[in-house]
């Protein structure tokens, strides 16, 4: 493998936990606001306190790739940068909000309502932002303009393809957080949640699982050199679909004691994006942008490349104690998950 | 305006705002090691009580500083991807370093306010010591990236490519330094004025109880002695920054002294408005020499003027009164501080040594000291101008192509608006419903709800 290819590597792998973290984050946000009633209650606390500590974690990983786009893909970083002027700002503004109403709202209970509200729509716009750039990346709306690239928002805004990927992505977030909520709510103890989550996943999968069908016919249509390449990695996207059926099977067939079982389900869903992805970069290769962006020509000098891998090795040695400590005080202790408000 | 201006008129404003959040960020993680620390030495419960209601602002104004710093951050690359792209070759260690300075205040911090009962206090301190570490280096990163821009080095540009690239030579730049020591001293300072002003506002109304005095005397001494003792530092670590200007960025000082003529003997001007036309400061109080002497140590020591440079490549001329600005307030707190401590010393045999109007004096100096710090980056980012990596690249060179950047900056200035507006209410809320009533007297009756997630 040339350094390019590691770069790009490293650079999904970010794309991949960002993407399983902001699903969750984003998605707990959406089933907060949509089990705020009563008999629900339950369901949204939890989705609630899984929320509050993860945000900071989620928030790290978006600027961790914006840096390490800018540091392995200096050029890529330059043509981006120029044309998400418009989206990339619209995604900060609403983080902004999430956020900061977050953390308002717990310091003062008035603004409970209106931080559901917000972080709800958020939970579903941000993402959807964030999904327009795959078609973005695929060359559309793109255009030349004094030597610069630049984007058309009328095209991007306009064109079903955006949709297609927006919709796609939304699913599967809906889909993971609802799974990654119910085994919460199981450590949780909490077997209403539970099966309310479970209930969503159990829906929300098959749909997810034929958008992806659709999708992939779509992409096809739209950006033949990407459908040519697909297909060539397909066992990539075979044992996606592989661990797909084995989470999904895993998931009904799960009652509230079988406590193994469920994680197993949780963990295949995750391995079964994880696959996806890879398949998808793969087949995006060797373009950033096509076709005016690649890998190798966008990739950064070697000292620097060393010397960003050597900073990125020895930071996560050094905090990784921490982020143990972390998870088991927080995500992993029964203690603090089922406290009384 | 024109594109450019647009675009620096966005960033300045994101940088503006994020600046006031991301200082106060840096001190008061100190603030709270500091009064742990006395806690845990002394055992007086008043420290422990002073940490506690730090960090539950801090809480607020964190999540605006880490969501306003995501904002910069990526601004960055989405108004000057030109720069970034020369950033990503040369100088992108500090900006992933600080990411995970970054994770390590967030991770501790966490577990500092939300699992403080259930870890032991010699775990939360260190907790809230690494979060303070975390801050501190996240500043001093980020600083480190405006130093590469005032100091560009460890490459070679060749036909517009960089070649020759020594990633560490930029990250150890020859500003880095001056400009570090500067920025962390004064947030320090300025962060101990914030906190006397606070405690001075308590102390001014009328309502408190004896024994809420006695809190707020402790906390406003233990605020005024830090903000005083970094301000004398940082009056040192202002000094070598000059030196610094005066030796690698001569048009910098040059323009903050409104200094048109190459001279030796150049004298210090103080206030006065600079005159492109006349070539001169009108009014001002002029000091003989001094400007030489500060610049060189010597008092017929050669500063260089603005005549010196290219027309085109003078900073703004109305530079001097940011300059001024920041370096009078600057004064004024260390001589309050000063003034502060000898009344203390002199009343010794009164509890409560200061008068009223010594309080209301204080409560000025935390604005006054925020004014400061902003001054102070505007003037050191505007001074770098026409350039954005000095005599490397210049702004207008660097900036997006994209169109609706207008458009941009009404939508940000109404979400800083939003912002400000909504933490100042939260916090004010947040403290007039649970009193310092309520802390100091562990028996009084708990809050309803106690604040637990960020």
């Amino acid at each position: 493998m040339t350094a390019a290819i590691w770069g790009i590597s490293l650079l999904w792998a970010i794309v991949f936990i960002y993407g399983i973290a902001g699903s969750i984050d984003f998605g707990a946000g959406f089933w907060a606001m949509v089990f705020f009633k009563e008999e629900h209650a339950s369901a949204a606390t939890i989705a609630n306190r899984y929320l509050s500590p993860l945000w900071e974690v989620t928030n790290v990983f978006l600027v961790l790739f914006s840096v390490s786009l800018v540091g392995l893909f200096p050029t890529a970083a330059f043509v981006f940068g120029n044309i998400l002027l418009v989206p990339g700002c619209l995604i900060l503004i609403f983080l902004t909000l999430r956020t900061v109403f977050m953390v308002y709202a717990h310091s003062i209970d008035r603004y409970q309502q209106p931080l559901r509200v917000i972080s709800g729509i958020t939970g579903v716009i941000i993402p959807a932002l964030l999904m327009s750039v795959f078609p973005i990346a695929q060359g559309n709306f793109l255009i030349q303009n004094h030597g610069r690239l630049t984007l058309s928002l009328t095209q991007l805004f306009s064109s079903p393809t955006t949709y297609v990927y927006i919709l796609l992505g939304l699913t599967s977030e809906l889909f993971l957080s609802a799974m990654l909520l119910a085994d919460y709510s199981r450590i949780a103890n909490d077997s209403t949640a539970f099966y309310l989550y479970r209930k969503q996943a159990i829906w929300l999968g098959p749909i997810n699982m034929v958008w992806a069908f659709i999708a992939f016919f779509w992409i096809a249509q739209s950006a033949p050199w990407l459908e040519k390449d697909m297909l060539s990695q397909w066992p990539w996207f075979l044992v996606s679909g592989g661990f797909f059926v084995l989470g999904y099977l895993l998931t009904v067939s799960t009652r509230e004691n079988l406590h193994l079982r469920f994680r197993l389900a949780v963990v295949s869903h995750v391995v079964q994006y994880g696959c996806a992805m890879i398949g998808y970069g793969r087949a995006h290769l060797p373009y950033l942008i096509y076709p005016y962006v690649t890998i190798q020509d966008s990739f950064t000098n070697s000292e620097m490349f060393r010397a960003l891998i050597v900073v990125l090795i020895l930071g996560i040695a050094i905090l990784f104690p921490g982020f143990i400590w972390f998870w088991r005080l927080f995500l992993e202790n029964r203690a603090y998950v089922s406290k009384e408000d | 305006m024109d594109h450019v201006h647009l675009a620096r008129a966005l960033f300045g404003m994101s940088l503006g705002f994020h600046i006031i959040y991301a200082t106060l960020g840096v001190g008061i993680p100190f603030m709270v090691t500091v009064a742990e620390v006395s806690y845990a030495l002394t055992g007086d419960h008043d420290y422990a009580v002073m940490a506690k209601r730090w960090t539950r602002g801090f809480t607020v104004l964190l999540a605006v500083s880490i969501t306003t710093g995501t904002t910069v951050a990526l601004q960055l690359s989405l108004l000057w991807p030109k720069f970034m792209q020369l950033v990503g070759q040369v100088i992108a260690l500090p900006f992933l370093i600080e990411v995970f300075a970054f994770f390590l205040e967030a991770l501790f911090m966490s577990i500092y306010v939300y699992a403080a009962d259930r870890i032991p206090r010699r775990w939360r301190i260190l907790s809230v010591l690494l979060v303070a570490i975390g801050a501190a280096a996240s500043a001093l990163l980020i600083t480190d990236a405006n130093a590469f821009m005032n100091a560009p080095q460890g490459f070679r540009l060749v036909n517009g490519r960089a070649v020759d690239i020594h990633p560490w030579q930029a990250v150890f730049n020859r500003a880095l330094p001056t400009s570090d020591f500067h920025v962390m001293m004064t947030a320090y300072m300025a962060v101990g004025f914030v906190t006397a002003a606070i405690a001075a506002y308590g102390l001014l109304k009328k309502s408190h109880t004896e024994r809420e005095r006695k809190h707020q005397y402790k906390a406003l001494m233990l605020s005024l002695a830090l903000g005083g003792l970094f301000g004398l530092v940082a009056a040192i670590s202002g000094d070598s920054a000059g030196k610094y200007l005066a030796k690698y960025q001569p048009e910098k000082l040059a323009v903050a002294e409104g200094l048109f003529q190459t001279q030796a003997h150049a004298p210090l001007v103080i206030g006065g408005w600079v005159s492109g036309t006349r070539q001169d400061v009108i009014g001002g109080i002029k000091i003989p020499d001094f400007l030489s002497w500060l610049a060189t140590e010597r008092l017929d020591g050669v500063v260089l003027g603005l005549n010196s440079f290219p027309r085109d490549t003078w900073p703004p001329l109305f530079l001097h009164l940011f300059f001024d600005g920041m370096v009078g307030i600057g004064t004024l707190l260390i001589f309050f501080a000063i003034f502060a401590w000898l009344v203390k010393t002199l009343r010794k045999q009164h509890e409560y040594p200061f008068p009223n109007w010594m309080l209301g004096v204080t409560v000025l100096t935390g604005p006054l000291a925020m004014l400061a710090i902003e001054l102070g980056w505007i003037y050191a980012c505007i001074g770098r101008q026409p350039w954005i990596i000095y005599h490397v690249m210049r702004t207008a060179d660097a900036v997006t192509s994209a169109p609706y950047v207008g458009w941009m900056f009404v939508l940000f200035m109404l979400l800083y608006l939003l912002l400000a507006i909504g933490s100042i209410t939260v916090l004010r809320f947040y403290f007039s419903r649970h009193p310092l009533s309520d802390d100091i007297d562990p028996s009084a009756p708990k809050p309803r709800r106690v604040v637990w997630l960020p």
